[in-house]
């Protein structure tokens, strides 16, 4: 698919999503063939599509380890719209974007005033006309993206909204899940915590399940009902049976504030009852990996032995992180 | 051509000819003419030869409909309703009697703001009644004077947008009323239960990552209310409902003799929650796409997430829609009742948990309960029961057609279809999820206290 032998000349033709991307070298434009304006989460994406934006990634990682300049983006205004704190992910975004030649604006939103619903799209609506023309969006409420791909002219990528979606991290830790395994055909990964409020899980359920996975979750009853009924995958009544034989493991970020009134009654019982270390693992596949989008809680979900593991992939996960968004930008920018 | 009138018009005279006429008190159900004169129903042999004759021929004829549940937003927020517009969309959707509920601001729970909406309502597109708050301030803890407020002819009292939290209150509700006659209408949903849910619980909720209540947080209350009742002998109604496990509380409270009656509204008999997260399509329809598997369809970009599919209480899963179809069928569901929510596009136009909950009604409800009747879920005179003879009944209102009755009269052409639009409603706000859809049921004329209060054609045809 790649030839590297031409060095700077090649050209990128994954022939499953149809996408070709020509780099700054040629005269073509950056990439055709891409039929989606925004990413909202990943069930917009066909097989062949997810597959498509984890090889341009891994081509993406392979260019900027060689410290190679890529100026898809020259001309493009990014404008990172954090609704909700972040640091990881607006690291990442800001480093892809930069590291394409766009032209990055942090926009000043009163995380206060946003979440209280009162001027997302006024917000929105005030940067396209000031030249934006991607926004990666972040919101506590679900479908906030949805509401601005509705009602604003730019492309939106969603970097999280609510308990709904994080596609980016999906298709990263997809990256590196592949990368690990050779492929996710019939694969067994378990998912551990908090599955209710997590965005990263959903998405990853719609990635994970559409690369030929099979899904378990394992946590506290009210943290992983309601998921039954979806498509490959199982909600396990105790951790060992996720684990049994799972080929990786995921474990979530607990956040205690939002259970208030039900999940877990302490962090000491959820550790002694899914927290996960190198004892439980052992039932897994012999040397399954370790993944957690971070920032983890050591001791509490993962203990700080295994997160520093050889089986830990979190610091893979980072790096894929920045690689990952650089394809999306991509692939987007048409 | 359409046109309103109002109930200072002079009173009407014309005879309608060979229109299917409906009366559900009567269960009569025939192809005959109707008269009206000087604003009574007349035998249509001694109507005056001058009388102006309409072509009735496949056009229905009903009671006026009778809408239990209103919100007009006077006072207080009135650039999204006021008594004038809202009376003018109940006429214009074939409704003849309103009953506005007082979470207005401030609420309406003394006699002089009572007194304040009654003047306004005067000589207005159909009648308005006022629901009182239950509580003062809608705060759930003293309650309102409510024998004053019952010489002033209210229909009820309610803190609907909230439950009588307090048991007791809800008890001393109960116990007061009884000799009055009045019911207490409840908004029957647990707070703590709800906190924090912005839809239902279920495979739709878990899909978008949005919090749902618990079909639960009716039940409860609906169990609770049904004892309170059966100990005090007072007359709970609970609005809105929309579980199945709340209605078959309530058809076993009925069963058992206790003075229990229920509404629901037609978003919750033909909308589901699939609807939030983009599906279109009526509850009766066989549902496809993220209808029919919530996890394995993508999300539609333009209308996942509507805020105009934000609605309290939430929109349910289908399963709940057929049990809430089933229950008018049977007699149940004493009601239907629109809960038409009306909010300005600034309460609206943003993020789904965000937007301010409800949606209009008052224009569509015919027509979603003519679209049930042509899927075949629901008899037209169990529709017409419900939207008009029965909850008139609940409020003290005859809508019997007999000659020298006062004449209050929905006449539609069931065949005919519309498509919503914002500017073809004369309600002041147009929220609802139904904009841009056909539905089949024109009203071709509203005849309310004697008086033509909306009519759309209809014409002489000498």
């Amino acid at each position: 698919m790649l030839d590297v032998a031409n060095g700077h000349t090649t050209r990128y033709r994954p022939a499953a999503g149809g996408v070709v991307i020509s780099w700054p070298d040629h005269d073509a434009p950056a990439a055709t063939g891409w039929p989606h304006r925004h990413l909202l989460d990943v069930d917009q994406l066909s097989r062949d599509e997810l597959e498509a934006c984890l090889d341009l990634a891994v081509e993406m990682r392979e260019r900027r380890l060689r410290r190679e300049t890529l100026d898809l983006l020259s001309g493009e205004v990014v404008g990172l719209a954090f609704c909700e704190p972040s640091t990881r992910t607006r690291v990442s975004f800001e480093l892809a974007a930069e590291a394409l030649g766009a032209q990055v604006v942090e926009l000043p939103i009163d995380v206060s005033s946003v979440t209280k619903g009162e001027s997302l799209v006024d917000t929105l609506r005030t940067l396209e006309r000031t030249g934006v023309t991607t926004v990666i969006l972040r919101h506590s409420m679900s479908g906030a993206p949805y509401l601005a791909a509705r009602s604003v002219p730019v492309r939106i990528v969603n970097a999280g909204d609510g308990s709904h979606a994080h596609p980016t991290q999906a298709l990263l830790d997809a990256l590196t899940l592949r990368d690990a395994l050779g492929s996710l055909d019939g694969r067994k990964i378990a998912i551990v915590g908090d599955i209710g409020h997590s965005r990263v899980a959903r998405s990853n359920l719609h990635a994970l399940t559409a690369l030929g996975a099979s899904v378990w979750l394992a946590g506290p009853p009210a943290w992983v009902h309601g998921f039954e009924a979806w498509p490959g995958v199982t909600v396990a009544d105790r951790l060992g049976d996720a684990l049994a034989d799972a080929d990786a493991v995921m474990t979530l970020r607990i956040q205690l504030e939002r259970e208030a009134g039900g999940g877990v009654p302490s962090l000491r019982e959820y550790t002694a009852r899914w927290g996960l270390d190198a004892d439980r693992l052992a039932v897994a596949q012999t040397g399954a990996p370790v993944l957690h989008p971070g920032p983890t809680n050591e001791g509490v979900e993962i203990t700080a032995d295994l997160a520093a593991s050889e089986r830990s992939l979190i610091g893979t996960q980072v790096v894929n992180g920045v690689a990952m968004r650089m394809a999306v930008l991509a692939l987007l920018a048409q | 051509m359409s046109s309103f009138g109002s109930l200072g018009d002079p009173a009407a005279t014309f005879v309608l000819l060979g229109a299917r006429v409906i009366d559900p008190s009567a269960e009569a159900d025939a192809v005959r003419d109707v008269a009206v004169v000087d604003g009574l129903l007349a035998d249509p042999a001694t109507a005056p030869s001058d009388a102006p004759r309409l072509d009735g021929r496949g056009l229905v004829a009903g009671p006026g409909l009778c809408d239990l549940h209103v919100h007009l937003r006077e006072p207080g927020m009135e650039r999204a309703e006021t008594v004038e517009s809202g009376a003018r969309a109940a006429a214009h959707g074939g409704f003849t009697t309103i009953c506005a509920m007082p979470n207005t601001d401030p609420p309406l729970d003394e006699p002089a703001r009572v007194a304040m909406v009654l003047d306004r309502a005067r000589n207005r597109a159909c009648r308005v009644r006022v629901i009182a708050a239950a509580t003062r301030g809608r705060e759930g803890e003293l309650i309102t004077e409510i024998g004053e407020l019952a010489g002033m002819g209210i229909a009820g009292v309610s803190d609907d947008g909230s439950v009588v939290a307090s048991a007791r209150v809800a008890r001393g509700l109960l116990a007061y009323l009884a000799p009055l006659g009045l019911p207490l209408i409840e908004h029957a949903e647990d707070p703590a239960l709800a906190k924090g849910s912005v839809m239902r619980a279920g495979e739709t909720a878990t899909r978008l990552g949005l919090a749902g209540w618990p079909a639960s947080a009716e039940l409860s209350i609906v169990e609770r209310d049904i004892a309170l009742a059966a100990e005090t002998g007072g007359w709970v109604h609970f609005t809105h409902i929309s579980t199945a496990g709340g209605l078959d509380a309530i058809r076993r409270a009925k069963a058992r003799g206790i003075h229990v009656t229920c509404d629901v509204t037609p978003h919750h008999l033909a909308l589901t929650d699939a609807w939030v997260a983009g599906w279109r399509g009526f509850a009766w329809d066989e549902p496809t796409g993220i209808g029919a598997d919530p996890f394995g369809a993508a999300l539609d970009a333009a209308l996942a997430y509507d805020p105009a599919c934000r609605v309290n209480p939430p929109l349910a899963p289908r399963e709940d829609a057929l049990a809430l179809l089933a229950g008018v069928s049977d007699g149940t569901i004493d009601a239907i009742a629109t809960d038409h929510a009306p909010h300005p596009r600034e309460r609206k136009g943003v993020e789904f948990g965000a937007a301010a909950p409800g949606m209009v009604g008052l224009e569509t409800a015919l027509s979603i309960g003519l679209a049930a009747v042509r899927a075949g879920t629901v008899e037209l005179g169990r529709l017409l029961s419900a939207l008009a003879s029965r909850p008139g009944e609940l409020i003290g209102e005859r809508r019997a057609l007999e000659a020298g009755s006062l004449a209050d009269l929905v006449i539609f052409d069931p065949a005919a279809r519309w498509t919503v639009a914002a500017d073809g409603l004369a309600s002041a706000s147009s929220n609802t999820p139904l904009l841009g859809m056909e539905l089949p049921g024109v009203v071709r004329m509203t005849v309310a206290g004697g008086r033509i209060t909306y009519r759309d054609g209809l014409d002489s045809t000498a």
